[in-house]
C-alpha cells in the first residue's frame, strides 16, 4: 500500500513539474484507435485541489473535479493525433511492442504538430477489469477541530477490503465526509465536532495492466503523470454539471470494452467495464457475412443500424471483395439482414451494462440518467434501443469543447481523451494527495502523560 | 508417433507460388526507435534554437572561413582590391592639374606653392583639403585660407593677415597683426613708417593692449616715439626728446588719459620731465632733468620742493 502510495504520489509530482513547465501530453490506449493530444497551460493555476494547495492551506479542499468550467480558458489543445490501436484488446495491452509503436506513432504525429517536445503523459485506458469499493473510515477527533491531519488519517482509517491478488488502486477518491450527525460535507476541515467519517471510493484494476502500460510509456522515453480509468474520464467530459451533480451514468461504448461510470454529486461512486464493443460487432458481421474485418467495419460504419424498418428490406448493400470468385466477390444483402446481426450484439452489451448498473444500485440514485457515449454509440437508433433496455432516459453525449481540439476529434469516440485533459487540469483528490497521517506515538504519548499530569495536579 | 500428415502428392513449388501471390507486407507506419527519438531530439528547444540560428551561420560562415584561411588567396583578393581602388581613382574626371591662388601678392603665392608641394596631376582622391589648409594657415603671412576643387583645379583663396603693428627686436624688426601673431620680417622701419612700434621681450603677447594704448595716445601721438614692453607686464609710452611714460600695469589706458587731460591743462608734457612715472595711479611722480632742478632750486632759494607737489 506504502509502495502505491508513493507511486502515485510520484506520479501527482511528475503532473506538477509538466504543469510548470506548460505542456503534458494526455494518451488514450483503446482497443480500436490511440489518441494522443498536447495540452498546453496559459495561465496560472489557481490552486484548487487541496493536495495542490498544501502550501496555503487556508484555500481549497477536497474541491468538486470539472465543476470549475471557467478553467477551461486556461489551456488549449496544440496538437492531436489519433491512430489506429495496434496490440490492445479489451482495453488492455496484450502486444506490448506493437502497443508501443502505435504510441510512438501518435506521439510522434502529436508532437509534430504541436512543433515541441512532451516529455510528461497522462495515459488513460479502460480494461484490465476495474472494480469499485465503497470504503468508509471513521475516526473520534483529538479536538473538536477537523485539521487537514485529521482528513489523512479518517481516509487511512478505511478498513480496505480484501483487493485480491495482483490488483491495482487506481482510484481512491473522498466522496462524503461527515462530521457527527451532519453528511455530504464537502471539505470538512476547519469544523468543529467530535467524529469523523468519510466514504472512499477505490477503483481497483489488474496491476499487470498499468504497469505494462507503464512500460509501454516508458519505452517511448514519456514520464507517466498519472494514470485513469477511461470510463471514469468519459463521465467527466460527457456529463454536463447538473447530471454530474445529480446522478447520471455514463456509459463509453469503445471498441472492446465499454465502460460504466456513475456519477453523483460530481464525484465518481462506481465504474466498472464490460468485455466487449464495438469490435465484436464488426467481428460479428465479419462472420456472418463471411467477409474481412476491414470490410465489416466499413460496412458497419455506412450502412449499420439497430432498428430495423420496412425501407430497410430494399435497401441492399453491395459486399464486394477480392476472393477471385465471382459469385462471393458480387453478394448482396438487405440492410435488415445486417441490422440482424448488429442487433443482438448491441443488445447483450447494453443487457450487460444493465446488469452492472443494477448491481451497482443504479436504480437508487434519485435522477437516472445515462449517457451514451464513446465510438459505438454512433451507430443510428442507438439511444432508441438503449431506452428500451436502460431506461427512459437516455441521451448521446458527446465530449465538452475545448480550446484548439480538431474538429475530427470531437466525436464522442474522443470524450475519454477529453475528459484526461479536464483530468490534468483539475484532478480529483485522490488519497494521495494527503500527507500520510504520521502515527508519531513518541509524540502522542508525551502529550498524554502532560494532560496527564495538569488533570492530576 | 507419426504426424498427422496426407502423403505428398506434388513436388513442393507450390508453396513458394502461393508465397508470391501474396502481396508484400504492408510497411509499418510506426516510426523507428531511432526516428522518433531523433525527432524529439530535433523538437527540443535547445535544439530548434541551433537549427533556426546556428546552423544557417555555420553555413554562411564556414566556406567563408575556408576560403579566407589561404595567404595567397587572401593577398590576391587584397591587391585586386588596391588595383580596382587605383584604376578608379586614376580616372581623369578626378584628376586636378590646376591651382589657382588668389588673395594674395605674388611672394606669398610663390610661399603657399612652395609650402604645399604638390606634384600636379594629382588625383583628388590623394588630396587630403583639411591638411593642406593647416599646412597654409600654418604660414604667418596667412590668415585664413578656403580650398576647394572644382572641374580639375585646385582653387586656393587666400585672406593675408594685416599687419597692424612693428616689433623691434635686437636682431631686426618684425611685422606684426593686431592679435600679436606675426606677419613677416620687416628689413627697415622706413619700409612701414605708417605703423606705430613697439619693442621689449613679450611685446608681441600684449599687442591688443599697445593699440588700444595707441589709440588712447590721442593729442601726443605726433610726439610718439613707440611703446617699450617692460618685464612682459607693463609699458613705457616713449615720446621724443627721450621723454618716458611709465604706465602701469593695470588699466594703463585710465592712466594715460588722465595724464593727457594734465598735459592739455597745464603742459606737462612741453616741460623739462624726463620721466613721468604712472606706476602707482594715486601718486604719480615726475623726474626733472638735472637742469630744471636746478633752476627751480634756484626760484625756490634752496628750499625743498618735494613737499610742494
Amino acid at each position: 500500500m506504502k509502495d502505491l502510495y508513493n507511486a502515485q504520489r510520484a506520479m501527482r509530482n511528475m503532473r506538477r513539474m509538466a504543469m510548470q513547465k506548460g505542456v503534458i501530453a494526455l494518451l488514450d490506449v483503446g482497443s480500436s484507435k490511440m489518441t494522443c493530444l498536447i495540452l498546453r497551460f496559459d495561465g496560472e493555476m489557481c490552486p484548487i485541489s487541496l493536495g495542490e494547495s498544501q502550501a496555503d492551506s487556508s484555500a481549497g479542499g477536497p474541491s468538486f473535479s470539472g465543476s470549475n468550467r471557467a478553467g477551461q480558458a486556461l489551456f488549449r489543445i496544440i496538437g492531436a493525433a489519433t491512430t489506429k490501436s495496434r496490440g490492445v484488446g479489451f482495453g488492455q495491452i496484450e502486444v506490448m511492442n506493437e502497443t508501443e509503436r502505435a504510441i510512438r506513432t501518435v506521439v510522434q504525429a502529436a508532437q509534430k504538430m504541436a512543433n515541441l517536445k512532451v516529455d510528461q503523459a497522462i495515459a488513460c485506458f479502460s480494461g484490465a477489469e476495474p472494480r469499485s469499493y465503497g470504503l468508509v473510515g471513521e475516526i473520534q477527533l483529538h479536538d473538536s477541530f477537523v485539521s487537514e491531519q485529521d482528513v489523512a488519517r479518517v481516509l487511512a482509517a478505511c478498513d480496505m477490503p480484501n483487493l485480491g491478488t495482483s490488483r491495482d488502486v487506481l482510484h481512491a477518491q473522498p466522496v462524503n465526509f461527515s462530521l457527527d450527525a451532519r453528511t455530504g460535507l464537502g471539505d470538512p476541515r476547519g469544523q468543529s465536532g467530535n467524529r469523523l467519517a468519510c466514504d472512499l471510493h477505490l477503483l481497483t484494476v489488474e496491476d499487470n495492466a498499468v504497469q505494462n502500460l507503464a512500460y509501454c510509456v516508458k519505452r517511448c522515453d514519456l514520464e507517466l503523470a498519472g494514470v485513469a480509468s477511461s470510463a471514469y474520464l468519459s463521465g467527466l467530459s460527457s456529463l454536463v454539471e447538473d447530471e454530474q451533480e445529480l446522478g447520471a451514468a455514463c456509459i463509453d461504448m469503445g471498441g472492446g470494452t465499454t465502460g460504466v461510470s456513475v456519477f453523483i454529486k460530481k464525484h465518481m461512486i462506481f465504474a466498472d467495464s464490460v468485455m466487449m464493443g464495438g469490435d465484436h460487432v464488426t467481428s460479428d458481421i465479419s462472420r456472418g457475412l463471411q467477409v474481412p474485418l476491414a470490410m465489416a467495419e466499413k460496412i458497419k460504419n455506412m450502412h449499420g443500424g439497430v432498428q430495423a424498418t420496412g425501407m430497410d428490406d430494399r435497401e441492399m448493400i453491395e459486399i464486394s471483395g477480392d476472393s477471385g470468385d465471382w459469385d462471393k466477390d458480387r453478394r448482396q444483402i438487405s440492410r435488415t439482414e445486417l441490422i440482424g446481426i448488429i442487433r443482438p450484439r448491441v443488445e447483450e452489451i447494453l443487457e450487460e451494462t444493465r446488469v452492472r448498473l443494477d448491481a451497482a444500485g443504479f436504480e437508487h440514485l434519485p435522477s437516472q440518467q445515462i449517457v451514451l457515449t464513446g465510438g459505438a454509440a454512433q451507430l443510428p437508433g442507438m439511444d432508441g434501443l438503449a431506452c428500451k433496455i436502460l431506461g427512459q432516459r437516455v441521451r448521446l453525449g458527446r465530449p465538452m469543447r475545448i480550446n484548439g481540439l480538431p474538429q475530427a476529434l470531437t466525436g464522442p469516440a474522443f470524450s475519454s481523451v477529453v475528459g484526461a485533459c479536464l483530468f490534468a487540469v483539475q484532478p480529483q483528490d485522490e488519497w494521495w494527495d494527503f500527507e500520510a497521517p504520521s502515527e508519531r506515538y513518541p509524540a502522542r504519548s508525551l502529550k498524554r502523560a502532560l494532560k496527564w499530569f495538569r488533570d492530576n495536579w | 508417433m507419426q504426424p498427422l500428415v496426407a502423403p505428398k502428392r506434388y513436388h513442393d513449388t507450390s508453396g513458394q507460388r502461393l508465397h508470391s501471390a501474396h502481396p508484400a507486407p504492408r510497411r509499418d507506419p510506426a516510426p523507428s526507435r531511432g526516428s522518433y527519438r531523433l525527432q524529439r531530439l530535433l523538437l527540443s528547444r535547445s535544439m530548434q534554437i541551433l537549427l533556426r540560428l546556428g546552423l544557417p551561420i555555420f553555413v554562411v560562415v564556414l566556406p567563408i572561413a575556408i576560403y579566407f584561411s589561404d595567404t595567397a588567396r587572401r593577398t590576391q583578393i587584397v591587391t585586386v582590391v588596391q588595383e580596382m581602388k587605383e584604376v578608379i581613382e586614376g580616372r581623369p574626371e578626378y584628376q586636378v592639374t590646376l591651382m589657382s591662388i588668389d588673395g594674395a601678392p605674388q611672394a606669398l603665392t610663390d610661399g603657399v606653392r612652395r609650402a604645399l608641394s604638390l606634384e600636379l596631376p594629382i588625383s583628388s582622391f590623394d588630396l587630403d583639403l583639411a591638411a593642406l589648409r593647416a599646412q597654409i594657415e600654418n604660414l604667418d603671412a596667412v590668415a585664413r585660407a578656403d580650398l576647394r576643387i572644382k572641374a580639375g583645379v585646385l582653387h586656393v583663396v587666400i585672406v593675408e593677415r594685416a599687419p597692424a603693428l612693428v616689433w623691434r627686436l635686437e636682431d631686426g624688426l618684425q611685422l606684426l597683426d593686431a592679435t600679436g601673431r606675426r606677419v613677416a620680417l620687416l628689413r627697415t622701419r622706413n619700409d612701414r613708417v605708417d605703423l606705430p612700434l613697439i619693442a621689449g621681450l613679450g611685446a608681441n603677447l600684449a599687442a591688443p593692449e599697445a593699440l588700444e594704448l595707441l589709440a588712447a595716445a590721442g593729442p601726443i601721438t605726433p610726439r610718439l616715439r613707440g611703446l617699450v614692453r617692460v618685464g612682459e607686464r607693463r609699458w613705457d609710452m616713449v615720446l621724443d626728446r627721450g621723454q618716458r611714460i611709465l604706465l602701469p600695469q593695470h588699466e594703463p589706458k585710465k592712466a594715460l588719459e588722465r595724464l593727457i587731460a594734465l598735459d592739455q591743462a597745464q603742459r606737462l608734457l612741453a616741460r623739462d620731465v624726463p620721466v613721468i612715472d604712472l606706476r602707482i595711479t594715486a601718486r604719480p611722480v615726475l623726474k626733472l632733468s638735472p637742469q630744471a632742478l636746478d633752476l627751480l632750486r634756484r626760484e625756490n632759494d634752496g628750499h625743498m620742493l618735494e613737499t610742494q607737489l
